[in-house]
């Protein structure tokens, strides 16, 4: 414990660090998997295209995507653009899909009654479909999010420091207490970006909270779950 | 693209066959840590699993330990493991901590292939006369595999991503090829060690994909069309893995 | 002959299903147990075949107490036909109604051959026999329930309300297959719906519940019809309204039947059926 309270300094900076890497793979994520979701859900050719596309994108190990990614993209690998491309595409992969089962699984009869009452399909799409598909899009934000802290970590072998750096510099002192911070903090680091999330939902879909939840619930506590995939 | 022909040609060269470092021996390593590891969580996690989605106990507790099992940096945790049993035995470190990565997505391949059974069809099976063991491997298990085998899926890929991380700590396997590139600045290397991964994950990929037609039970295919309409949402949640 | 004497259950959330059940359900005898939900018809079914046990009382099945007998032989000499057939989805037709059979010995060959005759009895083309459920449609699929709570030739078939999700065209066809197949089989048949048209077209015996399985009139359809025990037995069947009520309205060319609204519902004839 000793090693914890001589280097609080480091902690806090990785920590700070890990946050600052972890957030523009989620938000980017986030943004580019509506549009995406949107072309699955709608169309069935994109559907299977997108989502096969995501799936293989997904499978691949994370420090094999860091050493291909350079060369298409253009930058070099030790570049942070690189992992936050990345960890971009894992986010899209994951949420892409979560997005079009979530429009897919909005009751068609509110769909109808919406179009009934004169809403232009536009208009339909914001104010309707999105918002009920809300939770389960949420369910798979988290999903990435978690994911995307944790595989941060792996950025270390190319020169990124996160809460990685412990792993590898503990490993290289044998020291066990610096290791253990590095997987607690990441996994607090994870709690505490999910939190938000939850929090963030509970505010914009207010009628999702707690009493009133009911099938949505039970497919966003699956969702995640049967996702598998962690830090690869 | 340059780089991308360099990285072909550093696969096909003569040295990849022989020498201390050989393709052979490195994909054999690989491949072997794979299937161990995978092989030894499913003897874990299926009958668990199992358990779960047959009696409905403990479902939450599983929930909870898989959703906190994702937040752990693979990496961290084998070098966890290793400073724990000593640098001098890392391989059974390592086949470790893939066991436990491994763990959550079979469990929850394991009971949600039994939680998504229609509740009417196990209620008739009681009702016949099916003992709760024929109930299992009778009804359960048949229809509950496909969701089985993606979570095996989900957990091979798991294993081969982390077991690429492995050869860092001297496990031996394909990543042994990026770890040595880094330092020498190596990129062909890299670049081709990464693409063999890659297509390593894709091929295991694709196996239990097909694996996973091949075990829908015939009655379940026969009858998509209608099924899909009363359960897709849910079933899709529940079968979601990433590659589909 | 099943006996219910003084049977209670009472789930472990606390809720009372059924309190202070008696009842005899006599051998080769329809018994339609009707009521609305919450009236605990589906729990006394279940406590036949011990799918439920009971916390007080004591079910008896010719005279034995089924308490001390071995549920899942019980349930084997027991059919069971529940709503929507309850198939195996992986099971072809011919190895869904040959599942009791073979659970119990029965080798494959000689009970896929028995199981091929109980299509016939049942009514379905044996060109079906080997598709799976979800390529029939509902009425087939009910009748393939049918034939397997009939394949072990048990003494007494369960039925929980297994028509409750076809058509009304083809429930219509069914509950006359039931009704031919009782007078060919000559079964013990507990029979559970809310629908009281059809307890009274199938039932010998008609038991009406109220909530918590209180028995609000036992009898025969004509006996209930002909005197409700109660303004609940009166309400629940209809007796005093729609088109159940009915009147006789004398015209110049005869009489006519009409109903509570004053529709013509029928004619009076002389000699009628004798029941």
């Amino acid at each position: 414990m000793n090693w914890v309270w001589n280097n609080l300094d480091l902690i806090g900076e990785l920590t700070l660090e890990h946050i600052r890497l972890s957030i523009p793979p989620i938000l980017l994520g986030f943004l580019i998997s509506i549009p995406l979701g949107f072309l699955a859900y709608r169309f069935k050719l994109t559907r299977g295209l997108l989502l096969t596309v995501a799936g293989l994108l997904y499978t691949i190990p994370s420090l094999a995507l860091f050493v291909i990614l350079p060369p298409i993209i253009g930058v070099s690998y030790l570049s942070e653009v690189n992992i936050t491309i990345a960890l971009t595409i894992y986010a899209v992969a994951i949420m892409a899909r979560s997005v079009a089962d979530a429009l897919g699984s909005v009751d068609p009869a509110v769909r109808q009654s919406a179009t009934a009452v004169g809403f232009s399909s536009w208009r339909r799409f914001w104010q309707v479909e999105f918002p009920l598909a809300g939770p389960v899009i949420l369910a798979g934000l988290r999903v990435a999010s978690v994911s995307t802290v944790s595989l941060v970590t792996v950025g270390i072998f190319i020169g990124i420091e996160s809460l990685g750096y412990l792993f590898t510099n503990g490993l290289q002192r044998r020291i066990f207490a610096e290791v253990l911070t590095g997987v607690v903090m990441t996994v607090i680091v994870a709690l505490l970006i999910d939190a938000i999330l939850v929090l963030i939902g509970r505010l914009l879909m207010p009628w999702t909270n707690p009493g009133t939840r009911r099938s949505a619930n039970r497919t966003a506590t699956q969702l995640p779950l049967a996702q598998g995939g962690g830090a690869r | 693209m340059n780089l991308f022909t360099e990285a072909i040609d550093w696969i096909f060269s003569a040295e990849r066959f022989q020498g201390y470092n050989p393709l052979g021996l490195r994909l054999g390593e690989h491949l072997w840590f794979t299937f161990l590891s995978l092989l030894l969580a499913a003897a874990i996690a299926i009958p668990l699993g199992y358990l779960i989605g047959h009696t409905g106990k403990g479902r939450n507790l599983a929930v909870g330990i898989s959703g906190a099992a994702r937040a752990l940096p693979s990496f961290g945790l084998i070098v966890l493991l290793v400073l724990i049993v000593g640098v001098t035995r890392a391989p059974a470190a390592a086949v470790i901590s893939f066991v436990l990565l491994a763990i959550p997505s079979i469990l929850a391949g394991a009971y949600s292939g039994l939680e998504a059974i229609d509740r009417r069809v196990i209620d008739s099976a009681r009702a016949m006369g099916m003992t709760e063991w024929q109930i299992l491997w009778k009804v359960e298990i048949p229809l509950g595999l496909p969701l089985l085998i993606g979570g095996l899926r989900s957990g091979a890929l798991q294993i081969v991503a982390t077991a690429t991380l492995a050869a860092y700590i001297g496990l031996g396997g394909l990543g042994i090829y990026i770890f040595e590139g880094l330092p020498l600045r190596d990129y062909p290397q890299m670049l081709g060690s990464a693409i063999l991964i890659a297509a390593l994950a894709l091929l295991l990929d694709a196996l239990f994909a097909i694996l996973q037609q091949f075990v829908v039970p015939r009655g379940v295919t026969a009858g998509r069309v209608r099924d899909d309409r009363a359960t897709s949402t849910r079933r899709r949640a529940v079968a979601g893995t990433p590659a589909e | 002959m099943i006996e219910f004497r003084s049977v209670s259950k009472q789930f472990p959330d606390g809720t009372l299903a059924v309190d202070d059940f008696s009842l005899v359900m006599p051998s080769r005898k329809t018994t339609v147990l009707v009521g609305s939900s919450g009236s605990g018809k589906t729990t006394i079914l279940r406590m036949i075949n011990r799918m439920v046990d009971p916390t007080g009382g004591a079910v008896l099945i010719d005279d034995e107490d089924i308490s001390g007998l071995e549920p899942v032989a019980l349930r084997r000499r027991i059919g069971y036909v529940m709503q929507n057939g309850g198939l195996l989805p992986h099971f072809k037709v011919v190895d869904n109604i040959a599942t009791v059979p073979v659970l119990t010995g029965v080798p494959r060959g000689a009970a896929r051959e028995q199981a091929l005759t109980l299509m016939d009895t049942v009514g379905l083309d044996r060109s079906l026999a080997d598709r799976y459920p979800s390529q029939l449609s509902g009425g087939q699929q009910q009748r393939v329930g049918v034939a397997r709570g009939l394949a072990a030739n048990p003494n007494i078939l369960l039925m929980d309300e297994p028509f409750g999700a076809v058509d009304p065209i083809v429930r219509a066809e069914l509950q006359q297959e039931t009704i031919r197949l009782q007078r060919e089989l000559d079964k013990t048949v507990v029979f559970v719906t809310h629908d009281i048209d059809e307890a009274f077209l199938l039932g010998d015996q008609v038991v009406i519940l109220e909530k918590g399985g209180r028995i609000a009139q036992v009898g025969s359809p004509t006996e209930i019809l002909a005197d409700p025990a109660s303004e609940f037995v009166a309400d629940f069947i209809g007796a005093d309204r729609g088109k159940r009520a009915l009147s006789i309205r004398r015209t110049e060319r005869g009489a006519i039947l009409v109903d509570s609204e004053g529709r013509a519902a029928g004619v009076l004839v002389d000699g009628g059926p004798t029941a």
